[in-house]
């Protein structure tokens, strides 16, 4: 217990002092937002009707960018060889890794995206569920990143194979959530996408911290 | 700190391939409680790649490696510590924060902090910022995770690398007490070390040469 | 994944790639044979003998070069998973040539099934590309197989590179089965009724047996490629070998 509990403070502790974060991903976020209405043009109805997929697809994005450097930093250090031989298993330190990330990634944009859908002219019924959708669809996200990250953790230029890796298996979890979106601003129910969402992100806590455990012991250099 | 007087590590026929470059093959390596194994030899020889398979952290081509006379249900991963060429400290961090870090990582007490910094001569570094600190000095918070957290194992990768002479000793008397407690050590460097040890010379053309206990140097 | 059919005993013989060679060798000959039988008699069941679609006249011939790549990019990845296992779990040395030699085999099946489906598609569509559920999921396969590849050539060291796409691969497998059913379910939220119908049992006989046909000499064909690639794979691994050992001899003085 004692060790996830270093993880988790010391990763907390890591953000907060290299700032590398939050802070950036919700700037990322606000500007992928702000740059959508010039490729698309001043169509209000259009960009509220597309709004919710803008809103997914940045927040999928956003979590994407640094998630190479989940595992990158630490391998340059040495600290991976740390984690491996810790008295903890490395699936529930990855795990615990992953949460801090998406402390300081997913939660603020999950927080900050009903707002940022103001500005995309998003419906007001839709923005509860904008927040939930995210709270427990970017989870997912940054589980499948977690196995990504792993897997390309020796590799320099490795943030592109990682996207390349990760971004079809993210699929299903932006399809459910922008859905639960959509659903949710045109006024019908949205239990259904919302359960398969939740599905998905749990079935990625159950797998993901195991195949990236799996990646570091036996596929690192 | 007393450890089981079982723990054997007993390795067979070890090969290891860079690529297709046979490094060596058919290694034996034995090391019991109370001993101390240096590994020495030519750069490239091998020796990096050994002490990273004996961590677990790379399988060798051939060979076994077993870890005896411990509880069935002991991780073999809980009973050695790893200190390789890279020191495994964020920069960001405090050395404090780092050994905070990896007390809770490897088991290991807060207490035990301050103390193993102490004997490593770093006390006064304890809450600066890794970054600031000379290669010698963060060498020297790096080996007091040693101390931090008892493990009966010490796998020790170049540990003499950027101390100085008085540095060098430090570290041949921590080792000397850890062998003293029933601990044990492989470690990898050209330089002596003033304790009594076993040789284990890799020459990097696939052949491999032991001595019996040779007496102190220097 | 070849020899998992075999008994156990062949099974762990074929991991010495000696045996290995000696047995593809033997094998590759008939089954060439066998794969253009099938391939002739399958063309001929589908341009020749079998009738056309009351609906879609002579473009459902396509039908049959597209469906069994369809097949094929499916089985080539259970293929693949299976290796992985292999690679993995038991150390098998020739699982990972299989797994690599798969790889570009399968994408290829894949984007031959996204082309015909393009081009059987455009008669009836209007366009070249439609988001239906069943081309969309081949295109999201064709991403994965993709991203499988990049991540071999990432990897320098032959055995680290076939664990870390082990991991993937089976990481994949797992995911496939949600990728399938969220585009289904996807697909179902804006269009009620598929373009075009492609259910098994509502086939009828006669178009039935030459898909089957062309089934099988895909599979053969699937066959036949990968066991050249395999022992391409681990020629290539043996004339590296030997150069290098050329070189340590130079370098130790002809004297060894």
């Amino acid at each position: 217990m004692s060790a996830l509990y270093a993880i988790l403070k010391r990763e907390l502790l890591l953000a907060r002092r290299i700032g590398a974060g939050a802070e950036l991903g919700i700037v990322f976020f606000l500007i992928l937002i702000s740059v959508v209405p010039f490729a698309i043009g001043a169509d209000q109805k259009l960009i509220g009707r597309i709004a919710p997929a803008i809103l997914w697809l940045a927040a999928l994005l956003a979590t994407l960018l640094g998630l190479d450097r989940l595992l990158q930093a630490d391998e340059e250090d040495g600290i991976v060889d740390h984690l491996l031989i810790s008295e903890t298993p490395l699936s529930l330190l990855l795990a615990v890794k992953a949460l801090a990330h998406w402390l300081a990634t997913g939660l603020p944009l999950s927080l900050a995206a009903p707002l940022l859908g103001l500005m995309l002219a998003i419906e007001p019924q839709a923005m509860m569920p904008l927040a939930v959708s995210l709270l427990i669809g970017t989870p997912a996200l940054t589980l499948i990143g977690l196995v990504g990250a792993a897997l390309t953790v020796s590799l320099k230029r490795g943030g592109l194979l990682l996207s390349i890796l990760v971004l079809p298996l993210t699929i299903p979890t932006l399809i459910f959530g922008a859905t639960v979106v959509k659903e949710a601003a045109a006024g019908r129910a949205y239990s259904t996408p919302l359960l398969l969402l939740s599905g998905v992100s749990l079935l990625m806590l159950a797998i993901a911290p195991l195949a990236a455990a799996g990646a570091l012991r036996f596929a690192r250099n | 700190m007393a450890f089981s007087p079982d723990i054997r590590l007993e390795a067979r026929g070890l090969a290891i391939r860079r690529g297709f470059r046979l490094l060596f093959a058919g290694l034996d390596l034995d090391l019991a409680r109370g001993e101390v194994l240096q590994l020495s030899g030519p750069n490239g020889a091998g020796k990096s790649t050994l002490m990273r398979i004996l961590a677990g952290f790379a399988r060798a081509d051939e060979g076994t490696i077993r870890w005896l006379g411990m509880p069935d249900d002991t991780e073999t991963t809980s009973l050695y510590h790893y200190h390789g060429h890279r020191e495994a400290l964020r920069e960001a961090l405090t050395p404090r924060e780092n050994l905070e870090f990896s007390a809770g990582l490897l088991g290991g007490m807060h207490a035990a902090i301050l103390p193993a910094l102490e004997r490593l001569g770093a006390a006064t570094l304890a809450d600066l910022p890794v970054q600031v600190l000379s290669a010698g000095q963060r060498r020297r918070v790096a080996l007091a995770r040693l101390l931090v957290a008892p493990r009966p194992v010490w796998l020790l990768d170049e540990p003499l690398a950027a101390l100085d002479v008085e540095g060098q000793a430090l570290v041949g008397r921590l080792i000397a007490d850890h062998q003293a407690s029933g601990g044990m050590a492989l470690v990898a460097t050209h330089q002596p070390l003033s304790i009594a040890v076993r040789h284990l010379v890799l020459d990097g053309k696939g052949a491999v040469s032991g001595e019996a206990m040779a007496e102190a140097q220097a | 994944m070849d020899g998992t059919s075999q008994k156990p005993a062949l099974w762990m013989r074929l991991a010495n790639p000696a045996v290995f060679n000696a047995l593809a060798n033997r094998v590759l000959l008939p089954l060439a044979v066998l794969t253009l039988a099938a391939f002739a008699y399958g063309l001929y069941g589908a341009f020749a003998t079998s009738p056309a679609d009351y609906q879609q006249g002579e473009t459902v011939r396509i039908m049959y070069i597209h469906v069994p790549a369809a097949w094929l990019s499916l089985f080539v990845y259970a293929g693949m998973a299976a290796s992985a296992l292999g690679t993995l779990v038991f150390r098998h040395p020739v699982a990972d040539v299989a797994q690599k030699a798969a790889a570009p085999l399968g994408a290829g099946f894949t984007l031959i099934c996204l082309i015909t489906g393009s081009f059987w598609g455009k008669p009836m569509w209007g366009t070249w590309w439609e988001w239906d559920a069943r081309l969309t999921s081949v295109l999201i396969l064709f991403l994965i197989y993709l991203g499988i590849i990049a991540l071999w050539r990432a990897i320098d060291e032959p055995q680290r590179a076939a664990r870390a796409v082990a991991i993937m691969t089976l990481v994949g497998a797992v995911n496939l089965p949600i990728i399938k059913f969220s585009v289904d379910w996807w697909y179902t939220l804006h269009q009620p009724a598929s373009v075009f119908r492609m259910g098994g049992p509502t086939i009828h006989k006669s178009m039935l047996t030459p898909l089957l046909w062309m089934g099988l000499a895909y599979l053969l064909l699937y066959l036949c490629l990968l066991l050249v690639r395999m022992k391409t794979e681990l020629m290539a691994r043996r004339i590296e070998r030997l150069q290098i050992l050329a070189a340590d001899r130079q370098a130790a003085g002809g004297g060894r």
